[in-house]
């Protein structure tokens, strides 16, 4: 008999192991492989391996009616008693503080509109991704740059009615402006005052300011009126990472620096979820919360099985929105009444549902709970109906 | 050069395929795993992904998943207005 080919083990392995993932079929491939050297299989006793490994995955899967989602919420909730309450400095990156720890998976959980730390992963692209130079160019049109950064000292002279700022030279060379490029993008946007560049200072001149309290709000302006780079993007750091350049900020602006010319917009990434959300869809939302997740307890040196997250993730963006886990996300939208008084806020719950008239059918795990019926979970689920036997007539 | 493309978001690393089901497959859909459609995961109309496909409210699509546990799996979502 001539001996199996290596194609004919795959086609095998694909065809009666078509319920396995594509993972497990792949290494159950490699392995018969590497026993069909050794021993010489048969056609049929590949098969019953097959058989047995396809037998094996289905007795190893979640059976229906298993609570997962309370399970995912204690492996995820024990390991986390156990993370530190502080913001730390970011691995690599001693100048950004970042958010790491149990403060930042409730920041994930929450689905908060901003993070407390936001920073941004910028990628660059073939042409500037190998050279400090280059990399620091593009960092430089990122960073959003005001007066305030580029300033020595601001002073207002009271009797004159005047802002006096003396700009520090190093500074406004790095940023790759000119005093005269100031001005100009100075004079461009405020109409309301008039600016005199003499040297390295820069003199604003309000053209109506009869009062102090004018001048002042015309500084704070043009104090923070931003001359170039991104809005919300404070900070940049270019750090080597293995053989490229690349750059962390400060701040974040995710739909913004996909444009900037030198950034690499397939790998650039935000630890701000719901930027991704917009810029990028839901599905890769889903991605970014199972990621930040793991990296935050991976952090910490703590191992949480993905599964659990990826859980949590599916749940988060059930709708097609982040939603956050808590009363005015995932919970606040069950339909039991009782579900949602039993979590958090009850008498307004109660009351809300009162006032609409809500019924509550006691479908879910909470309300049984709460009434003490059996719960609809696991063995729970099954509900069991049975015939009668019928009587045989009695025989008069 | 870069800057003159658009850049589409099916080229970030972060965003899996995504793919319109046809009316065939959708029905097979919900044969096999026995549910009515408001049963399915959602996805926004204006999600840029379904702004992307082309999608209209009532399409299903199909995200080809990467997983570090199953290697590819199919997740489906089902077009919703806003």
């Amino acid at each position: 008999m001539p001996s199996l080919s290596p194609k004919s083990i795959h086609s095998i392995v694909e065809s009666k192991g078509a319920a396995l993932p594509i993972n497990i079929r792949e290494e159950l491939y490699q392995k018969l492989l590497e026993y069909h050297k050794k021993y010489r299989l048969k056609k049929k006793e590949v098969e019953a391996i097959v058989k047995e490994a396809v037998e094996e995955y289905e007795g190893a899967l979640i059976e229906p009616g298993e609570a997962v989602g309370t399970v995912a919420a204690q492996s995820m909730g024990e390991p986390s008693t156990q993370m530190t309450l502080n913001t730390f400095h970011y691995a690599g990156v001693a100048e950004i503080n970042v958010t790491l720890g149990l403060p930042r998976i409730i920041e994930l959980v929450d689905a908060r509109k901003n993070p407390s730390t936001p920073i941004m992963m910028v990628y660059l692209d073939e042409e500037h991704r190998y050279d400090k130079k280059k990399a620091e160019e593009v960092a430089r049109r990122i960073e959003g740059t005001t007066i305030l950064n580029l300033a020595q000292s601001i002073t207002t002279d009271i009797i004159n009615l005047e802002i006096i700022v003396d700009i520090e030279p190093e500074r406004l060379e790095k940023s790759g402006l000119t005093m005269e490029d100031i001005q100009k993008k100075l004079k461009s946007s405020f109409k309301t005052a008039e600016f005199e560049v003499d040297g390295y200072t820069l003199i604003v001149r309000p053209k109506k300011a009869e009062k102090l309290s004018d001048l002042r709000k015309i500084a704070e302006k043009v104090k923070s009126h931003r001359l170039k780079g991104l809005s919300g993007v404070n900070k940049t750091v270019v750090r080597p990472s293995g053989e490229e350049y690349v750059i962390y900020t400060e701040g974040s602006n995710f739909k913004q620096v996909l444009k900037v010319k030198g950034v690499d917009p397939t790998r650039t990434r935000t630890n701000n979820i719901h930027e991704i959300a917009e810029v990028l869809g839901v599905e890769a939302a889903r991605n970014a919360i199972v990621e930040e997740i793991v990296n935050t307890m991976q952090e910490q040196g703590l191992e949480v099985d993905v599964r659990h997250i990826m859980l949590v993730a599916d749940m988060m963006t059930l709708n097609g929105t982040v939603k956050a886990i808590g009363r005015h996300g995932i919970v606040g939208g069950k339909a039991s009444v009782l579900a949602r008084a039993a979590f958090e806020i009850t008498t307004q719950h109660l009351f809300e549902a009162a006032e609409r008239g809500e019924s509550d059918p006691l479908s879910g795990v909470v309300e049984n709970v709460l009434i003490g019926q059996p719960v609809p979970v696991g063995t729970g689920m099954v509900k069991l109906t049975m015939r009668l036997p019928i009587q045989p007539k009695e025989k008069e | 050069m870069a800057a003159k493309r658009k850049f589409n978001i099916f080229d970030h690393e972060l965003v899996p395929e995504h793919r319109i089901l046809s009316d065939e497959e959708k029905a097979e859909l919900l044969k096999k795993y026995n549910i009515k459609l408001s049963q399915l995961p959602q996805i926004k109309a204006s999600d840029p992904a379904v702004e992307e496909l082309g999608a209209k409210p009532g399409d299903i699509i199909e995200i080809k998943r990467k997983s570090p546990t199953a290697g590819i799996y199919y997740y489906y979502r089902i077009v919703v207005e806003d």
